[in-house]
């Protein structure tokens, strides 16, 4: 884990995880920010936290001297000294905190100022999102196609996202590219995301939105510009013409079974359902339901309880398939790359 | 209906068998016995007693639940309580904690202590004491039934909309969130009015405010807390009630309603809330570290002003808890503003109650070390909340474990730790016998450590990416170490609780009646005896300073002037009419959930015919004669 010494705050969190783990392998750290969003907000919480530890040190010193120095001791017999306060005293604690507090404050509003300025059309991508219970859909108007749990983004450039929810509050949260933000139904939010590098950056709900909140994580993969390129030309003209007699046998079980709420584009399907994730491209998806590798076991697992591995949501059993349909049908998914 | 009436029959018939049908005998027989006493009791000690019992039972409720959330997330991929039934536990865990434990807990020490410290013989009101305590009691059993009938209550304490509507939470758990919150929310408000009136006008001759005790002054702000925050609760749950139970369309967005209504409504009672459920607290340990350091409070007039600071900027600072619902910069920037100004009060009473120490004798009783271990761990809670107020840092905290370890260490470090100093504080007081300090000293040692080892880890939980409500979460090793180190915790408090149940059981039992001021007291409440007779002072005290006895003990004299000749007191007539009103309602409440109207209608009419009864009620009371009093005074050690 890299050490960066911005605060004593970030030097005792550090400690107190070498001390306890060895190393940092959490892929969700608020601490390791990888964006600049983020790491603006990082610098905030040291600089709160480093405050914070100021006034906790001064307390607790006070604290511990008096503790200690003004005990009962055995003879002690009567009142002590009686005292009423001291306006002095009194002024001190007062105006010290003030002054901590406009440090604090004049970065803090700063800083939501300039992080709720949404960056002026063009100069950013831009991505539609909308919640569902217990999935996520990433609408790209720019280019006009839809994905869906995985959010594809190029590096070094700000996203804008604009937010809404079909159903309940949910709230889109990538601990290391920005804080969070509601998705209130029937209005939209903004915020802006962006990655440094190329990677795979976790996802979470974070507000309590039913049964499978816990389950409700999403990915945002960012790449290079030239990467995210090829992707977006593969989604926009996506092939999902079947290649064989297998695939032909699956994409066969796909149209009788999931075209209902699934939409999958490229395929001359005549049904295009919206109430379920959009499968195009399914191949390239790293997961199923945003919560189990994506895999033909994981396929069958998942088409066959889906309520056990995600309860509440919204997907059918599909139990009444044989292992051969299922079978058929995950190789036409899988391929779909 | 039916069933009702047949279960009705049922049990009028029983009782007909077992206690010989109903006759002037009968009447008697239930009119002495004890049981009769503490159900139509209006003496604000007894009701105090009743909150603190009642407190203390749904204390090993929300305690259970709190064990079974950490069982759950000792591992991740844990399968002990998933999906819908962690969402119950975690919301009655919450709502249980907030109002039925730390609410009533507060306002049963208030109930008890206040009238004491003022020199009154009872609370202004003393009827609509008893209805609140009844009232606050149906409303949680209300609550806790869904358990055994329909399902818990499982869209979060906040029960934000549209979850909490019909479409996303069906079943009735969420209607007996509605109408257990609202019977209780009723009890409150009136218990608010009351203590209001009472501290106006029953202080004892010579309390002027700039004299009353530290207590009374934070349960005068509480109480104007209570008046002005359950309100907008009451109306938002009645527009939920309205939304579920008959089709209204007020927080649904297809209807051409507004969730965010509720959020707005919901905080503007809630942040309130968490001063309302903090304020006592600060009363308690300014109580405690005064009389255990051997000092006056250091700088009173400004504890005073703090308090009332944070009373007023309490209702300033709601959207703090909404920064994330996307209301604007500008919304945003001034609430994170208004939060961070109420560090600035709160510091003054941490410093104040640091240098009350200071220069002192510091006796370290059970309930100073409890008062001195809610200092810094107090502390903690506070930095981290100003921590939270700085908005886009608030944007990663927000809705993480951050903000569980957070609240955890204001409303546990906070007002658990100051309650706990305050029941060994008074319990002499109430009971007549101190708890056993090996005891306690046991309690403290493993409650408050254990305390810091369940939470604060959680900090980091937080940072390192866990939301709060998840029943499960990632496997990385920090997660879950943390994890699992916060449920190895919770054992630590778990035995340090026993021990106190176990202190309470013993010293009932065991424990050796003690003078009225056993611990050498400041406040009026130590000049009677412990515990204190129906009416509390023979004679109404005559208060010559702040910190009323030890003012006459600096000058000499063992026992308050009196105010007034001895003579015959007046006192309120006990009555059944406030359990039968609760009563009433916990049937329309019951009615309403279950959708059988027609039972909800019955339950209202008793309340109305409870109301009818009560106003048209001329028993002006009783005296207790000069004579019984002199009587009652000879037997009591003061």
């Amino acid at each position: 884990m890299m050490v960066k010494k911005k605060s004593f705050g970030y030097l005792f969190l550090t400690t107190f995880f070498v001390l306890l783990t060895g190393c940092n392998q959490g892929e969700l750290s608020v601490l390791d920010p990888k964006g600049p969003v983020a790491r603006e907000q990082l610098f905030l919480i040291n600089l709160s936290s480093g405050i914070m530890f100021f006034v906790l040190a001064v307390v607790s010193i006070i604290f511990i001297y008096v503790v200690i120095r003004y005990r009962e001791r055995p003879g002690d017999q009567g009142l002590p000294k009686q005292n009423d306060g001291s306006t002095w005293l009194e002024v001190v604690w007062t105006v010290i905190p003030i002054i901590l507090l406009i440090i604090l404050a004049v970065p803090t509003v700063k800083m939501t100022i300039s992080q709720g300025k949404m960056p002026e059309k063009g100069t950013a991508l831009e991505v539609d999102v909308t919640a569902y219970q217990y999935w996520w859909e990433f609408k790209y108007p720019e280019y006009g196609f839809v994905t869906g749990q995985e959010m594809h983004i190029p590096v070094g450039k700000k996203v804008h996202l604009k937010m809404t929810s079909k159903d309940v509050i949910h709230a889109l949260w990538v601990p290391e590219l920005a804080g969070k933000m509601d998705t209130n139904p029937g209005k939209i939010t903004e915020m802006v995301i962006q990655a440094d590098k190329p990677g795979t950056y976790k996802g979470k709900c974070t507000e309590l939105c039913g049964a499978s909140h816990a389950l409700m994580d999403f990915k945002v993969i960012a790449h290079e510009q030239d990467d995210f390129d090829k992707w977006v030309a593969k989604m926009k003209n996506p092939d999902s013409r079947a290649k064989n007699d297998i695939e032909k046998r699956g994409a066969e079980v796909l149209a009788q079974n999931c075209l209902g709420c699934h939409a999958l584009e490229g395929g001359g399907f005549a049904t295009k359902g919206d109430t379920a994730p959009d499968l195009t491209n399914y191949g390239l998806r790293t997961q199923i339901a945003g919560i189990l590798d994506n895999n033909r076991e994981n396929m069958a697992r998942w088409l066959k309880n889906p309520q056990k591995l995600k309860p509440g949501n919204r997907m059918p059993s599909f139990e009444h398939l044989s292992d051969q349909d299922i079978a058929y049908l995950s190789e036409y998914l899988l391929n779909l790359k | 209906m039916a069933t009702f009436l047949i279960i009705t029959t049922l049990v009028l018939l029983l009782a007909a068998i077992f206690t010989g049908g109903y006759n002037k005998k009968f009447l008697e027989r239930v009119q002495k016995s004890w049981i009769w006493g503490w159900i139509t009791t209006v003496d604000h000690k007894r009701i105090g007693i009743l909150y603190i019992v009642a407190s203390g039972f749904f204390f090993i409720l929300g305690g259970v639940e709190s064990i079974l959330i950490r069982l759950q997330l000792i591992w991740p991929g844990n399968e002990f309580i998933t999906g819908d039934a962690y969402n119950q536990l975690l919301t009655m865990h919450g709502t249980t904690m907030i109002f039925f434990v730390a609410m009533p807990l507060l306002i049963g020490l208030m109930n008890y202590i206040v009238p004491l410290q003022i020199g009154a013989r009872d609370v202004a009101f003393p009827f609509a004491n008893a209805l609140s305590f009844w009232l606050f009691l149906s409303g949680a059993i209300l609550m806790n039934l869904s358990f055994l009938f329909g399902g818990a209550p499982d869209a979060g304490w906040t029960s934000y909309t549209p979850l909490a509507l019909n479409e996303y939470s069906p079943g009735p758990g969420v209607d007996y969130y509605v109408l257990g919150l609202q019977i209780a929310g009723i009890g409150t408000i009136l218990g608010g009015v009351n203590f209001i009136t009472t501290i106006v006008n029953m202080r004892a001759p010579g309390m002027t405010f700039l004299r009353l005790p530290l207590f009374t002054w934070t349960t005068f702000v509480t109480s104007a807390i209570i008046l002005f925050a359950l309100p907008p609760l009451a109306v938002n749950l009645l527009l939920l009630q309205f939304d579920r139970l008959f089709g209204a369309q007020f927080f649904s967005t297809a209807g051409g309603g507004d969730s965010v209504v509720w959020q707005h409504l919901f905080w503007i009672f809630g942040h309130p809330e968490v001063y309302l459920v903090i304020l006592p607290a600060f009363g308690m340990i300014s109580e405690v570290v005064s009389t255990f350091s051997r000092k006056r409070l250091f700088g009173y007039t400004s504890m005073v002003f703090a308090t009332v600071v944070i009373g007023f900027l309490s209702f300033m600072v709601w959207v703090h808890h909404m920064f994330t619902v996307g209301l604007g910069s500008m919304a945003n920037t001034i609430f994170a503003i208004a939060t961070m100004l109420i560090a600035i009060p709160t510091g003054v009473k941490v410093f104040n109650w640091l240098f009350t120490m200071w220069g002192g004798r510091l006796r370290f009783t059970t309930a100073m070390l409890f008062a001195v271990g809610f200092i810094p761990t107090f502390v903690i809670g506070g930095v981290t909340g100003v921590m939270v107020a700085t908005v886009p840092a608030d944007y990663q905290f927000h809705d993480t474990y951050f903000l569980v370890a957070h609240f955890h260490y204001t409303l546990v470090g906070g007002t658990v730790l100051a309650a706990l100093a305050a029941l060994y504080y008074w319990w002499p007081k109430i009971f007549g016998k101190k708890l056993d300090e090996k005891l306690g000293k046991w309690h403290f040692w493993t409650f408050v450590p254990s305390f810091h080892i369940t939470f604060f880890p959680q900090h980091f939980l937080g940072l390192y990416g866990m939301p709060r409500r998840v029943f499960t979460f990632d496997s990385t090793p920090i997660l879950n170490n943390l994890n699992l180190i916060s449920t190895i915790g919770v054992i630590g408090m778990t035995v340090g609780t026993v021990a106190f149940l176990y202190n309470v059981v013993i010293t009932t039992i065991r424990g050796k009646s003690v003078s009225g001021d056993p611990w050498d007291g400041f406040t009026l409440e130590w000049t009677v005896s412990s515990p204190p007779p129906a009416y509390n002072f023979a004679q109404l005290p005559l208060v010559r300073g702040r910190e009323a006895f030890l003012h006459e003990k600096l000058l000499g004299n063992k026992k308050m002037k009196a105010a007034e000749p001895l003579g015959a007191i007046h006192m309120p007539s006990s009555s059944y009419l406030p359990l039968i009103m609760a009563i009433g309602l916990f049937m329309s409440g019951y009615g309403f959930v279950l959708r059988g109207f027609e039972l909800a209608a019955l339950g209202l009419i008793i309340l109305f015919i409870g109301m009818y009864m009560r106003s048209f009620d001329y028993d002006p009371g009783y005296h207790i004669s000069t004579e019984e009093i002199k009587q009652i005074e000879k037997g009591l050690k003061a």
